[in-house]
């Protein structure tokens, strides 16, 4: 196998996540190149790893600044709540009007009914 | 004695803002230390960083917990971080890939690893990379979120999340690890400034 093949391997192989292929394998075991390509390949995985206790702070007021968006999304969100609220309670109103009216006609025509079968009868 | 963050996160989904506080209060600089490195500005990594804990606090309910608190947030962080340099192209009027990486022209660090200035000079590498490579690796090598994470957050499928990481490890070891040969046209350039 070729020294370039198995060096676009490398990086894929290096976190031991992907397992290398036989070949590959057997390739670093006896190239000298590659061997040294991948121990600096695990020195680059080393010191990114290093990285994640290095710590930048923030700048001041960054908690007061989240907090503040927080209140102000909050009290959006309440007065969305309320205006729905209003909207469902006006359409509920609407809805039962004309449930009652509906109601009201039916119990007429139903009246008119029962009286013209009695004038018939 | 340190905050509990399991009991802080329960207290917070209770609606404890008091909870939420210390939770943004224990985490602010991990966040923006990632922040800063997705984003590669102060400015952009302090919005960045702002956002993710809206989007945070108004999905609280839906973190089960399963996951710890810091690698939800990174994960939060992460998409905020794609977010704002989506925008941040958009009003450049220049597209995020990888061929707007930046071309550094100096002679590389090579050996300067081992020393006390290795962690700035491997930042000034990774902020080398593009901003697609440079989430990727940051993501999976410095944060260890996993493959299906970092593409979740990123909007990109696994097989593509991997290629990019495979590419940003490969010009991350040239410029900081070159072998013999590697570095010839380094040196030329260099000789040519």
């Amino acid at each position: 196998m070729q020294c370039d093949r198995v060096a676009d391997r490398l990086p894929q192989i290096v976190d031991g996540v992907e397992r290398a292929a036989p070949e590959v394998r057997a390739h670093v075991e006896t190239c000298l190149r590659c061997q040294a390509e991948l121990v600096q390949y695990r020195k680059l995985l080393k010191a990114l790893r290093q990285l994640r206790t290095d710590f930048l702070e923030p700048a001041p007021g960054t908690v007061t600044a989240i907090l503040a968006q927080l209140e102000a999304a909050g009290e959006r969100g309440a007065m969305r709540s309320l205006l729905t609220g209003h909207r469902a309670a006006y359409l509920g109103g609407i809805a039962a009007a004309a449930t009652a009216a509906g109601a009201a006609g039916a119990i007429v025509l139903a009246s008119r009914g029962r009286r013209k079968m009695r004038l018939a009868g | 004695m340190a905050p509990d963050m399991a009991e802080l996160v329960i207290a917070a989904k209770a609606g404890d803002k008091q909870a939420f506080t210390q939770l943004v209060e224990a985490t602010k600089a991990d966040m923006y230390t990632l922040a800063y490195r997705l984003t590669g500005n102060a400015e952009d990594a302090q919005d960045v960083v702002q956002e993710a804990y809206i989007r945070a606090y108004k999905s609280l309910k839906r973190f089960r917990g399963d996951a710890k608190f810091t690698s939800w947030m990174y994960r939060i962080t992460a998409n905020c971080a794609k977010d704002q340099l989506v925008k941040g192209s958009r009003n450049r009027h220049d597209a995020i890939d990888e061929t707007t990486e930046a071309v550094d022209e100096r002679p590389g660090p090579e050996a300067r690893l081992g020393t006390a200035d290795e962690r700035r000079v491997l930042a000034e590498a990774l902020q080398s990379l593009s901003p697609d490579m440079r989430a990727v690796v940051v993501l999976r090598d410095v944060y260890d979120l996993p493959h299906d994470a970092i593409a979740a957050e990123l909007g990109i499928t696994e097989g593509a999340a991997k290629v990019r990481l495979h590419r940003a490890r490969r010009k991350l070891r040239e410029r900081l690890f070159p072998l013999r040969g590697e570095d010839d046209g380094r040196e030329e350039r260099a000789r040519a400034v």
